[in-house]
């Protein structure tokens, strides 16, 4: 498909001959996020994996954005940087007003969702299901922004695998008044499918909350995994071979 | 001192017999009859004070912005022609994002300095641009510390400790001169402007002024930001204090 478009936004110009996104190279998986009592709270592995291997093992996926809000991305590693680098401005600008209000979670997520449905429209997407929760004035605010432009609300959204494998959890689990302590609980419940079944998530977990008061990035942490199954335990029964 | 060019100062591309392109001098009174602004360079940071003359009892208070954040760690203040400002002030935070855009580090104080300035100097270039009728007081705080910088209608730039611009610059910069500057801290310093401030407005010519304040300093966390309110009031206090003492002498 040929596109002659100059883009202003980003400065990027589009002509024939010129590359636009094609494949993903460094990606990172599901991003989990739900509302509870107090906030949201958004959880994500910290694994960016090269096709099939799983080559980077600290890629913070989740950021705080202003002050009322939490991303987090799965998709294109690279992709997500440059979204924070359009959201760093964003916010910079919006701070420079010093006029008392600031951009809370459903405005930051309406202009990620011009963003990408913009780029997409242009046949050179930034290749990233991003999350958007936040807390604005005792509002809670629970996004979700897809590759083509879908965005929605809903108070828990998943990306990539877990829309799979942590929704339907979530879906008979949540309910309004979670506490913090349940939250979490679920979240890992969810997690912890996702590290047995999908084969690019790692055992080093973040979890991020905010609420009114602020946000809280808390630090990685890992998961108690069983393998202690039978069927494990003697791999070679009944197929004795060299390996 | 008023001396007219007369036929020389019809165009900013004349030079006059003696060397002097009248209409940026002419600029530079544009400036010279605004409301008072000062900064001052402290030890931990800079403080910028402007002295908002309210030409009327509608306007909010409040309103009528005099101090800009240009980026995260710099700011501008003000003086002369309001709406001229609004475009140095515009671009000058253009500037200090595409930098960053390009070298990933927030634009030195210097290097902003130096592009507004040139910006400025542009305009005095060609007979179709007219020459800014403002000064601009740039304070700043990067890797090389605290800086102060204020830039003429003329294009100039120069390094301050401590600058003053607008109707009471001479009173003004006789009493920043009698301060300590290296043993100030911004929060001693935010006093000590809002003093020379009170004590420069001249109640006889102009009613009322609202005082404006900001600071970038290592309690402010090198942020640009508004004086905190409480610290603004204490300052204000202060000022009338020591106003009061004077006029009992």
């Amino acid at each position: 498909m040929e596109s002659a478009a100059v883009s202003s936004h980003d400065s990027t110009i589009q002509e024939i001959g010129f590359e636009r996104t094609l494949y993903p190279y460094v990606m990172g998986t599901s991003v989990l996020g739900m509302k509870y009592k107090d906030g949201v709270l958004l959880a994500a592995d910290l694994g960016g994996s090269y096709g099939s291997t799983l080559r980077y093992k600290s890629v913070e996926r989740i950021k705080p954005i202003g002050k009322h809000s939490l991303l987090g991305a799965s998709g294109e590693i690279s992709d997500f940087q440059e979204i924070l680098r359009y959201l760093d401005e964003l916010i910079l600008y919006d701070n420079m007003w010093d006029d008392g209000n600031s951009l809370g979670p459903k405005e930051v997520h309406n202009y990620l969702n011009r963003l990408m449905y913009n780029r997409r429209n242009k046949f050179n997407p930034l290749w990233n299901s991003l999350v958007l929760g936040g807390v604005k004035n005792g509002q809670k605010y629970l996004g979700m922004v897809g590759m083509i432009g879908t965005h929605f609300e809903d108070n828990h959204v998943a990306t990539g695998f877990g829309n799979h494998l942590a929704r339907p959890i979530l879906r008979d689990e949540w309910n309004e008044d979670m506490s913090f302590e349940e939250a979490v609980k679920l979240l890992e419940k969810c997690l912890r499918v996702l590290l047995y079944r999908d084969r690019s998530s790692i055992n080093k977990f973040q979890i991020a909350k905010i609420t009114e008061e602020g946000v809280t990035i808390f630090p990685p942490y890992s998961l108690k995994t069983f393998w202690g199954f039978s069927a494990f335990k003697n791999p070679t029964k009944g197929a004795e071979g060299s390996w | 001192m008023s001396s007219i060019g007369t036929g020389y100062d019809l165009s900013v591309t004349t030079f006059s017999p003696d060397g002097r392109v009248f209409q940026i001098e002419y600029a530079a009174k544009a400036v010279d009859n605004s409301g008072t602004v000062i900064g001052i360079k402290c030890k931990d940071g800079i403080v910028m004070g402007v002295e908002k003359l309210i030409s009327s009892k509608m306007m909010l208070a409040g309103s009528n912005r005099r101090i800009h954040s240009v980026h995260r760690h710099s700011g501008m203040a003000v003086a002369g022609l309001a709406a001229d400002g609004r475009q140095i002030i515009t671009r000058a935070k253009s500037e200090a994002t595409s930098y960053e855009r390009v070298y990933g580090e927030p634009i030195p104080v210097k290097e902003l300095a130096e592009r507004v300035a040139g910006y400025v100097h542009l305009c005095t270039l060609y007979w179709w641009l007219r020459p800014f009728g403002c000064g601009v007081l740039l304070g700043g705080y990067d890797r090389d510390g605290p800086q102060l910088y204020m830039i003429e209608p003329s294009g100039v730039s120069y390094r301050y400790f401590g600058a003053a611009i607008g109707k009471g610059r001479q009173a003004a910069k006789t009493d920043i001169e009698k301060l300590k500057l290296s043993e100030l801290t911004c929060r001693e310093g935010v006093i000590e402007v809002a003093k020379i401030i009170y004590a420069v407005h001249d109640e006889a010519k102009d009613k009322a002024f609202e005082l404006e304040m900001s600071w970038v300093c290592d309690e402010s966390n090198r942020q640009h930001q508004k004086v905190p309110d409480d610290l603004l009031e204490e300052a204000k206090a202060a000022a009338k204090a020591a106003l009061e003492e004077m006029d009992a002498d």
